[in-house]
């Protein structure tokens, strides 16, 4: 019988064939910490007796939520981190690089295949190569940095097959908000999301990106993308047939199959404050708004800023709008200095900060008050994220954020 | 099998971690220090009136959205003896798990519970509650290994040869 790719991914790592249920300790490839968990994951590794890593090299360290620091007590994390590298000879380290899911690929640390867990929810976000990556806490990173090994129960697959071309001002952003809405923030618990169709196969690899990256949004154990030759570009390998192999076999089973015409998309939000509860933006067309947030794991990479800079071209940011701008790595804000983008964005009023989590996870500029409304490309819109409780947030693409941006109210891009 | 009661507070569906705990305060150098701002957001009251054996009821998808494990340590730490909900989110389960806090998955007790009464629970086998028995499963055999040891770190140390 035919195999999904999480069951082909996990098979190769344990040398057997699984099936969903079954529960199998993996050897895990890489794993990824932040800084905000950083003196949990330091502190419990020693509390468990280990006294060594079981491969340096397999472990990033990366700085974002708190970069740069916006409150006394964040310098603590930086501190412990230091000496954690320092004791256990750490190679790889980000102090200020940019956010953990886009260096994690962007870097090269993630290869087709992998198997790789992060102290982020968002590590879903490695999917977009074909990886299977999943976030847990910190016990659990502690107890992995000790034994390069850690247990997994195989999940059902639900499969999405999209085919088609989608219209202009839809992005890849649209589609994983309403999958997000018909399935639920529960729909896929436990289980792996699994991409396929036409429409996938024409998206870039950033597009992907910001799909996995949402999956855990669904409840999502992971979100699996065939690797391809955009794939390999973006990672500089020659994909090996065994990558190659990672496509859902025609005989395989889903617990569930979801089709889409990609015609049949229309830009979305995801309305306060649950991300599943997601409306056609001309149903909301109107709604006067406080801000915009153009960044994070989800949405701060090259493709993103040139499309809102798309949008911004020969505009003017509304007088009462604040637009936040937070490229997703250092490599993407220079890339967007050099081709231009930066201009276009500053030119039309936007306010571009360094790169880092930012204002995704309410930690730095830009954090908003009681009745204030903010339209954001992030992925969570929960009560009191960006600011109180009272703070209305709207996750939307890069183009419809951009067009809220100029219009000053809630509107549907062109 | 183990047997113990509690009074009851109840949720709704889609308790976020960022609900249970936002992120301003997770730089707070202990969990202890995190504990007074559980569940601002939603019931900026509760963390102070929540009891030493009280019990959680909530809807679906308890504890969705990030990986932060201060999550349920602090709902341990609040002295909340166990969460029994419609269903819990991945992470959130694991991080339970890891750290001895109890979790009880039940479709139909959230319905019908009201805030302040007692209920009665008897692990792995079922719930009562004004009479009635609410069935629950046992928990996988690996987890419950976890569990035994006292969590991870524990099993972790009795691995490496400290306990």
């Amino acid at each position: 019988m035919g195999a999904t790719i999480i069951e082909k991914i996990i098979g190769n790592n344990t040398k057997k064939e699984v099936k969903p249920g079954d529960i199998v300790t993996v050897h895990v490839d890489r794993v990824m910490i932040h800084d905000i968990f950083i003196p949990f994951v330091a502190s419990k590794f020693e509390e468990m007796g280990f006294t060594k890593l079981y491969d340096a090299d397999k472990v990033v360290l990366i700085y974002d939520h708190l970069v740069p620091a916006s409150q006394v007590d964040d310098t603590r994390h930086f501190r412990v981190g230091n000496e954690f590298v320092e004791k256990y000879d750490i190679k790889n380290i980000h102090r200020s690089d940019g956010i953990c899911h886009q260096l994690m690929t962007e870097a090269g640390y993630v290869k087709p295949g992998n198997i790789v867990f992060g102290t982020d929810s968002h590590t879903t976000t490695y999917g977009c190569v074909g990886a299977f990556s999943s976030g847990i806490g910190y016990t659990e990173m502690a107890s992995i940095l000790g034994t390069g090994t850690m247990w997994v129960r195989v999940p059902e697959t639900i499969k999405v097959n999209i085919k088609g071309k989608l219209p202009e001002n839809v992005m890849a952003k649209d589609i994983i908000l309403k999958l997000i809405g018909d399935l639920g923030a529960d729909g896929a618990t436990y289980k792996a999301l699994e991409f396929a169709g036409d429409t996938i196969d024409d998206m870039s690899v950033s597009s992907r990106m910001s799909m996995a990256n949402m999956a855990i949004e669904a409840g999502a154990k992971c979100a699996l993308f065939t690797p391809d030759e955009k794939t390999a570009e973006y990672c500089e390998i020659e994909l090996t047939d065994r990558e190659r192999d990672l496509v859902g076999d025609a005989d395989a089973q889903y617990c569930r199959v979801i089709e889409y015409r990609a015609e049949d998309f229309v830009p979305v939000m995801a309305c306060p404050s649950n991300v599943d509860n997601v409306k056609p933006v001309s149903e909301l067309v109107g709604k006067e708004i406080d801000q915009v947030f153009i960044g994070s794991c989800t949405n701060g990479r090259l493709e993103d800023l040139m499309a809102a800079a798309q949008v911004l071209q020969g505009k003017k940011v509304a007088p009462f709008v604040k637009l936040i701008i937070t490229p997703a790595s250092r490599k993407i804000y220079n890339q967007a200095v050099e081709n231009g983008t930066m201009a276009v964005l500053a030119g039309a009023g936007a306010m571009v900060t360094h790169p880092s989590c930012g204002l995704c996870c309410g930690r730095a500029g830009g954090i908003l008050t009681d009745g204030e409304t903010v339209v954001a490309t992030n992925n969570r819109n929960f009560l009191g994220r960006m600011g109180t409780s009272k703070v209305g947030i709207y996750l939307a693409s890069p183009k419809t954020a951009a067009a809220c941006a100029v219009a000053g109210k809630i509107v549907e891009p062109e | 099998m183990e047997k113990f009661s509690g009074k009851v507070w109840v949720l709704g569906d889609d308790i976020d971690t960022d609900i249970i705990i936002p992120t301003e305060y997770l730089a707070l150098e202990t969990v202890k220090d995190m504990a007074p701002y559980a569940f601002s957001p939603l019931r900026p009251e509760l963390a102070a009136q929540i009891k030493q054996g009280d019990i959680i009821v909530a809807g679906k998808n308890f504890g969705c959205g990030s990986s932060r494990e201060q999550a349920p340590e602090i709902i341990k730490a609040l002295g909340v003896k166990c969460v029994i909900a419609k269903s819990f989110a991945r992470i959130f389960f694991r991080n339970s798990i890891n750290n001895g806090l109890l979790l009880i998955e039940n479709e139909k007790l959230r319905d019908v519970v009201s805030e302040g009464d007692d209920i009665a629970v008897t692990l792995n086998q079922a719930i009562e509650y004004h009479g009635e028995t609410y069935e629950i499963a046992s928990l996988p055999k690996n987890l419950m290994d976890i569990i035994n040891a006292g969590g991870l770190v524990k099993a972790m140390r009795k691995l490496n040869g400290l306990d």
